[in-house]
């Protein structure tokens, strides 16, 4: 057995250690907020956090997240009221949706790091995210938004 | 006709009595009671009011990001006098019901959703409001006239009902026709900007496609096909694939070995570890560089005439000079983020079936088919589609009859999932296309003869089961923009011919089908034409749009917003192109710089003349979205064949467009009375030829085959 802490729950899991964290999510645990898009990270739709960094769930094997916080969409925010959540609505970014989870995941980091990202720092980080639907120009103008709103949360 | 046949009630529900309004058209609706006569309507409806006050709007068609889950139930808000807060929204499943009030089946496509459904989304909306209205006047004594409804309920005198305490008596209440749908003029929501109400459930993980389906005993299947298309299995060697953990059986089905698993990492472990001994095909001496010179050599040719006027031939001789041209396009993958997948429960004598597809009727066709069941017997759920492109509507129900043959052959519930590699090799592409076109220019650089062939594979001949058969042997998918188009008409001696050509590739309909290559054509001749007369690119164009307004407006329209005129900072060029696809007409201006032998496109402004913008940042975002699917298309877009096989497997050898690739983007919608068109596809079609025309700009050479990554582009000195 292995335990997994996902979400600030701890979950026993029966899998080989090789096993993809993606499909250990998806599969075994049913958080299927995460997704599957190339399995070879190059798409970003799989992107979770391990100990608070971005990493390609499809690639990332289970042993490696053995004793690390695993944060999925799931459990990014307590109500879906993370700045980036609200600033994807407020801008009408998701289109078919399925990368969003991963473009939000690693927003969540860049913003974290780095609380007043240029558009180039944005374009750094999320370049590892694809978007078929091409709404990346709404991405960029919500990751401002919500760097906005997290400065002035933390103000107030 | 029996209105009990479309008023249905008696379903319950959490909140108690459920009672449904089924209103579709009167005309449709009386086809139907004679095709179908004794027999109840499907529980089906595009709008359900619950005695719970739910309102419920279910979409004929699906949403794949182009956002028909909010413009549909904008129309019928609209008309019931309801906020959209108020609104559930869901899919129906497969039903004739949902067919295309045009095309005459299911179908999602064409860009054609909003035009389509305009009248009967609104004309639901109303019929129930108009019931509802009638209701409260019955139980309060109050005259209709003094009834006034307002967000979810009628006011009737001194009283106050809701639609849900009026529904279960509207119900009864014989449905009027005819009713008058609201002025322009008094219109909440048509024309403004309405946000996604599918924006929260795809930022937090609670959107389900058809990826995400999962229940009790669901196991999960991977195929490994055959690497040339056309290939069958000789015999394969399945003891190591089973010696899996996780993997339960290994099944041979048409179209290659199914791996059957309790989860995808098992079955993709018993695929590596399978052994199989294809046959050889009849494809696999098929390369892109033997299909590129054999098209080559037909389109010097004439093919089958798809438009003429004058003598060409004749013409070509007559004049000053001329300008020739060959163009290249090689095959496309659709390549949606969600790759394709397809669940199957099979039960003694039916069938559910969950899948993100455009074409929900003729999937169940065709697993009714595989199992020999009646159509009705198949339940198709249709989740969220995770992009779709035109993959998702494939005729020969290629994912869905795959997932289905599976289920038969191991007898239980099976999610077939492909990978990415499968998707980009599997087939269905855009066609690969040849163009070779002569124009005959006066000597004001004026054309006055245009010969122009084209070569390709047919899709139309491939999806007779869906739109029927062709009436004529040319497929208006190969030729649509460049037959038609406002340039050639004014033209004395033109000839526009098809050879049409038969691969064991499979093509398809891919976002905006045939004038993601005609436009390029048109488009950047026409800016050929242009600079050989000494004329400027916008000037030019707009001497043959006297007859066609709604290009002018769109031209213009652009060309003022994107100040055309001013000149850009040193390094900097810019292109035109303008196209009409799906009944809506685009112009897009494309700035550019050159750098390393690469584009890099800055800025794109972008004008629509789609008629009536329903919801206004809803065509923004889709014309957004087709601009970076042209970008892609054109910097990155190849599928090229060796040896019959794929070249590409997956993003990194098929690219798409990424962030930092990303032009800023101005969309400027014509204000249009005229006839609405389509969106999603519609700014596709003139992107790749913008950007091309400004690449003349900077290098003063034509690009005539694309990607653009295979060409080293210099910029002038």
């Amino acid at each position: 057995m292995t335990v997994l802490n996902v979400n600030e729950k701890a979950y026993e899991i029966d899998a080989s250690k090789d096993m993809p964290l993606l499909w250990a999510l998806r599969d075994l645990l049913g958080l299927t907020g995460t997704k599957f898009g190339c399995g070879v990270a190059q798409c970003g739709a799989c992107t979770v956090h391990l100990d608070g960094e971005a990493v390609r769930s499809c690639v990332t094997k289970i042993e490696r997240a053995v004793g690390k916080r695993i944060t999925t969409i799931e459990g990014l925010s307590p109500d879906s009221d993370h700045p980036l959540q609200k600033a994807w609505i407020e801008f009408d970014v998701p289109q078919c949706g399925y990368c969003q989870s991963g473009q939000i995941m690693s927003a969540a980091v860049l913003l974290r790091e780095n609380p007043t990202p240029t558009d180039q720092d944005i374009d750094d980080a999320m370049a590892g995210n694809i978007c078929r639907c091409g709404t990346y120009l709404r991405i960029r103008a919500a990751i401002h938004q919500a760097a906005k709103m997290q400065r002035e949360g933390k103000k107030s | 006709m029996n209105r009990r046949n479309f008023i249905q009630s008696g379903a319950l529900f959490a909140g108690g009595l459920l009672i449904s309004f089924k209103i579709p058209t009167a005309k449709k609706m009386a086809a139907l009671g004679e095709a179908k006569a004794g027999v109840p309507f499907s529980p089906n409806a595009f709008l359900n009011i619950g005695t719970d006050n739910s309102i419920t709007v279910v979409l004929s068609h699906v949403e794949m990001g182009q956002g028909i889950w909010t413009t549909l139930p904008m129309l019928i808000a609209e008309e019931l006098d309801v906020s959209l807060d108020q609104i559930t929204v869901k899919h129906g499943g497969a039903d004739k019901i949902f067919d295309h009030t045009l095309y005459g089946v299911q179908i999602t496509g064409g860009s054609s959703t909003t035009w389509s459904e305009f009248d009967r989304y609104r004309n639901a909306g109303a019929t129930a409001r108009t019931l509802l209205t009638q209701a409260a006047s019955k139980r309060s004594g109050i005259p209709i006239q003094d009834c006034k409804t307002e967000n979810g309920t009628v006011t009737a005198g001194e009283r106050k009902f809701t639609y849900g305490e009026l529904a279960a008596d509207a119900a009864l209440l014989p449905v009027p026709e005819n009713i008058p749908l609201r002025n322009k003029a008094d219109w909440k929501y048509i024309g403004k900007s309405i946000k996604r109400l599918d924006a929260k459930v795809k930022t937090n993980g609670e959107a389900i496609f058809g990826m995400d389906i999962q229940f009790p005993g669901l196991l999960t299947a991977i195929v490994v096909h055959p690497p040339v298309f056309g290939g069958k299995v000789k015999s394969f060697n399945d003891s190591n694939s089973k010696a899996v953990s996780g993997v339960r059986q290994v099944v041979k089905i048409p179209t290659g070995i199914a791996i059957i698993a309790d989860h995808y990492y098992a079955a993709q472990q018993g695929k590596k570890a399978l052994q199989v001994i294809w046959e050889s095909s009849s494809n696999a001496g098929l390369s892109t560089i033997k299909q590129t010179a054999a098209y080559k050599k037909l389109a010097a040719t004439n093919g089958q005439t798809v438009q003429e006027k004058g003598d060409a031939g004749a013409g070509l001789l007559k004049s000053v000079k001329t300008l020739k041209a060959e163009y290249v396009f090689p095959y496309l993958a659709h390549a949606p983020m969600e790759p394709l997948n397809c669940t199957v429960k099979l039960e003694k004598d039916s069938c559910e079936i969950w899948t993100g597809t455009q074409i929900p009727t003729t999937d169940q066709a065709a697993a009714a088919k595989i199992l020999g069941l009646a159509p009705e017997k198949i339940k198709i759920n249709v989740p969220f589609l995770g992009g779709g492109f035109g993959r998702r509507a494939t005729p020969t129900s290629d994912f869905v009859s795959e997932a289905v043959h599976i289920a038969k052959a191991c007898g239980k519930p099976v999610k077939l999932v492909w990978s990415r590699e499968d998707d980009i090799r599997g087939g269905f592409y855009r066609p690969f296309v040849v163009h070779n076109v002569t124009t005959g220019l006066d000597q004001n650089g004026m054309p006055t003869a245009w010969k122009h062939n084209i070569v390709g594979q047919s899709i139309m001949k491939g999806a007779a089961n869906v739109l029927g058969e062709l009436k004529t042997p040319i497929d208006d998918t190969s030729v649509e923009g460049v037959k038609g188009s406002p340039y050639l008409t004014s033209i004395p001696d033109h000839f526009v011919g098809l050879h049409t050509t038969k691969e064991l590739i499979p093509v398809l309909w891919f976002r905006s089908v045939g004038y993601t290559h005609t436009a390029y054509v048109m488009e950047t001749m026409m800016d050929e034409l242009a600079h050989n007369a000494g004329s400027d690119p916008v000037e030019y164009r707009r001497g043959f749009f006297k007859e066609h307004p709604r290009h002018l407006a769109a031209l213009d329209l652009v060309a003022e917003k994107g100040n055309w005129k001013e000149a850009l900072p040193a390094g900097r060029f810019k292109g035109v192109a303008v196209a009409e696809s799906f009944g809506s007409y685009v112009a897009s201006i494309a700035e550019v710089s050159i750098s390393n032998g690469q584009v890099k496109v800055h800025k794109i402004d972008c004008a629509i003349d789609c008629g009536l913008a329903v919801n206004p940042e809803g065509v923004k975002a889709q014309v957004e979205s087709g601009i970076i699917f042209g970008l892609t298309m054109a910097l990155y877009g190849e599928i090229s064949i060796k040896d019959g096989k794929v070249q590409q497997n997956n993003f990194y050898d098929y690219k798409i467009g990424r962030i930092h690739e990303s032009p800023e983007i101005n969309v400027y919608i014509v204000d249009s009375d005229d006839k609405m068109g389509g969106v999603g596809e519609c700014s596709v079609p003139p992107t790749a030829p913008a950007i091309a025309n400004a690449i003349f700009a900077a290098t003063g050479k034509r690009v005539y085959n694309l990607p653009l990554m295979n060409h080293q582009l210099l910029a002038k000195k």
